[in-house]
């Protein structure tokens, strides 16, 4: 028996649970961070099996600008970040509640 | 006989292949630590190792064993699990680009009619993959942990210095080190190694991609050395500063690894540069005698060895600002404009 | 081949649990680094699971991308920043628990119900020549790319375009450090300083 599609479905689902209740649960921007690009890595997963298995090159497509968004989500990320602990001295997302730095 | 398209006997054969690779490769990184060692004697008006064996010959023999039988201490305030973790993912990162390197041209197996009815032929490569080149950069690219967890896990300043060090520079020049591939890439159009190796076969087996890429050339072997923290990219373990850097904390064989591996990463990076722009394999007469082809493969690497060895002899080291002002300020322009340069002229001249 | 077919499964068991258990490391771990050295395992986990779907290129760039790219900087600035461990804070919507597990409990119904649905349903293409099928090689996925979409492909480098120029803006802005000297006969001093990442 080889893994099937659905398989590959409940694995991503179980893994983007993980991150929302990771953004859920952290209080720490950068872990916070982190179990967002959790997310899009499931979503990336979800779109690559459903590529594999229909046979159709568009979701490998799709997963590939995926990355380029993480990326760039992940350089002006950690710059806010770096921003707020230089400003704040703490990294806890309950202490950035003014909307400005 | 036999089915030579047995997927089993084909397993069997990879087997085969990664271990002779892993054992050449590992034998050659402990005589290239006696090399490096004897070479650099000559370079300062010393003699070198020359006690154990014949002309020192034994002397890697004694090291391994001396790092064997040393006491394994781990400083007592160091995260375990991160401290122990550091070095395997060094060795492994450096071990497993291996794989993909084309060592020579398709052979035949000789003797193979008798055995299998018909002739046997295979290129000598270990693995050969549609996405070869982002292959290596891929592994090695997780390298960079080994280097930031062992500062960060040791708990030590100077290990903390260094392993930031690193992370900044492995990430500044990994950019310039991928940006100088994408000309080679632009030229041959496939990302297999071994392709790429066989179409600079032209002109008496000397149309090799150094002629057209000499920027990229250039980039590459620069940001090479900073990759592999080599002379005088070697800021994170700058022994007048750092006492060692990253590894000032660790000892016997888990130092042992880390000298290991960074040795195997020198000569994977000397083989992707042969690869890319010296023909690889590919030399006069390899058309004919395709058993030539290994040996020009060895020669070429050599070379890239003892370009190692003779720049730790003869250049001082970067500053960090220095360093990061020519990774950024130099370098990624000058591999940017290759880039363009090559597309440009591929568009007109290149009819593919 | 039902060997190779085991293996296969083996494999993507293997892979599984190492995916699922470290995204359990990462959001229970309240050390940071922890957490991103789980993520790192969850990244590898999940390029090996397109290497099992026949999608090579995608798992290089996954690694290149994701382990040594966008992990290598949050590493960075996790021991730059030397970032403490998350101190557990209680609860303020205590209430909203019951109607957590609630809402929880339905989601995981419809997501059983569609897996389930799926699995059964005969849509699934049967790729007769996986072995020799081109999807997912280099040249499919680059013709792909800068033909069906090259407009995609242009705006997200104008979105990196515009990534760069955000984070430099943001990483440019210089900590001010006011420092406030007396003299020895009291006159202050004003000396501006500014700290910058640089002589690490």
């Amino acid at each position: 028996m080889t893994p099937q599609l659905s398989w590959y479905l409940a694995l991503s689902a179980v893994m983007f649970t993980i991150g929302v209740a990771g953004v859920i649960l952290k209080r720490n921007a950068i872990s916070m961070f982190m179990c967002i690009e959790l997310m899009l890595n499931s979503v990336n997963l979800t779109f690559v099996a459903f590529s594999s298995f229909f046979n159709n090159l568009n979701g490998q497509l799709f997963v590939f600008i995926v990355m380029a968004v993480a990326a760039a989500e992940a350089a002006v990320g950690l710059g806010i970040i770096i921003a707020l602990f230089r400003n704040r001295e703490s990294l806890d997302v309950d202490d950035a509640n003014l909307l400005k730095l | 006989m036999f089915d030579t398209n047995n997927p089993l006997l084909i397993a069997g054969a990879q087997f085969l292949g990664i271990f002779l690779a892993f054992n050449a490769v590992l034998v050659l990184t402990a005589y290239l630590s006696l090399v490096e060692r004897r070479v650099l004697a000559v370079m300062q008006g010393r003699l070198g190792p020359n006690r154990v064996g014949w002309f020192g010959l034994l002397q890697p023999l004694a090291d391994g064993i001396k790092f064997i039988f040393k006491e394994d201490i781990a400083p007592d305030k160091a995260t375990k699990f991160i401290y122990i973790l550091a070095p395997f993912i060094a060795i492994i990162s450096a071990l497993m680009t291996l794989i993909v390197y084309p060592f020579g041209p398709v052979v035949t197996l000789p003797f193979s009619e008798t055995f299998f009815g018909a002739p046997v032929t295979f290129p000598m490569t270990v693995a050969r993959m549609d996405v070869a080149l982002l292959y290596v950069l891929a592994v090695t690219s997780v390298g960079v942990y080994a280097i930031a967890l062992a500062g960060w896990s040791s708990n030590s300043k100077y290990s903390l210095m260094g392993g930031l060090r690193s992370a900044a520079q492995m990430i500044s020049y990994e950019l310039s080190l991928g940006l100088s591939l994408i000309g080679v890439i632009l030229m041959s159009g496939t990302l297999d190694l071994f392709s790429i190796a066989e179409q600079q076969g032209g002109w008496f087996g000397m149309k090799w991609n150094i002629f057209f890429q000499p920027l990229g050339f250039f980039v590459y072997l620069i940001s090479a050395i900073a990759e592999t923290n080599r002379v005088p990219f070697d800021l994170p373990e700058a022994e007048t500063e750092l006492v060692a850097g990253f590894h000032t904390e660790y000892s016997a064989m888990k130092f042992a690894l880390f000298f290991i591996a960074e040795y195997v990463n020198m000569t994977t990076v000397s083989m992707l540069a042969a690869t890319l722009f010296l023909g690889g394999f590919q030399g006069p007469f390899v058309a004919e005698f395709p058993i030539l082809g290994p040996f020009y493969f060895v020669a070429k690497v050599f070379f890239f060895l003892f370009l190692y060895i003779w720049l730790r002899g003869t250049l001082p080291r970067f500053r960090f600002d220095q360093l990061m002002n020519f990774g950024w300020k130099f370098l990624l322009p000058v591999a940017l404009l290759n880039i363009i340069l090559t597309a440009t002229i591929a568009v007109f001249f290149y009819s593919r | 081949m039902i060997i190779a077919d085991l293996f296969q499964t083996l494999i993507w068991i293997v892979l599984a649990g190492l995916a699922i258990g470290s995204g359990v490391a990462m959001v229970v771990q309240r050390n940071p680094l922890y957490a991103a050295i789980s993520l790192i395992g969850v990244f590898i986990s999940f390029a090996g699971f397109y290497l099992l779907l026949g999608a090579p290129f995608i798992a290089a760039v996954q690694v290149i991308v994701y382990a040594g790219a966008i992990m290598v900087l949050v590493v960075f600035v996790i021991m730059l920043l030397n970032v403490e461990e998350e101190v557990r804070k209680p609860l303020r919507l205590k209430f909203l628990i019951p109607a957590a597990i609630f809402g929880a409990a339905i989601l995981f119904a419809q997501a059983a119900f569609i897996i389930y649905s799926v699995g059964a349903s005969p849509v699934r293409v049967p790729n007769a020549d996986a072995a020799n099928s081109q999807i997912g090689l280099t040249k499919s996925i680059g013709t792909g790319l800068f033909t069906d979409y090259l407009l995609p492909f242009e705006i997200t480098s104008i979105l990196i375009l515009m990534a760069i120029v955000g984070a430099i803006t943001l990483a440019r802005r210089p900590t001010v450090l006011l420092l406030v000297e007396e003299d020895y006969d009291g006159k202050k001093h004003v000396e501006r300083r500014t700290l910058k990442i640089d002589n690490i």
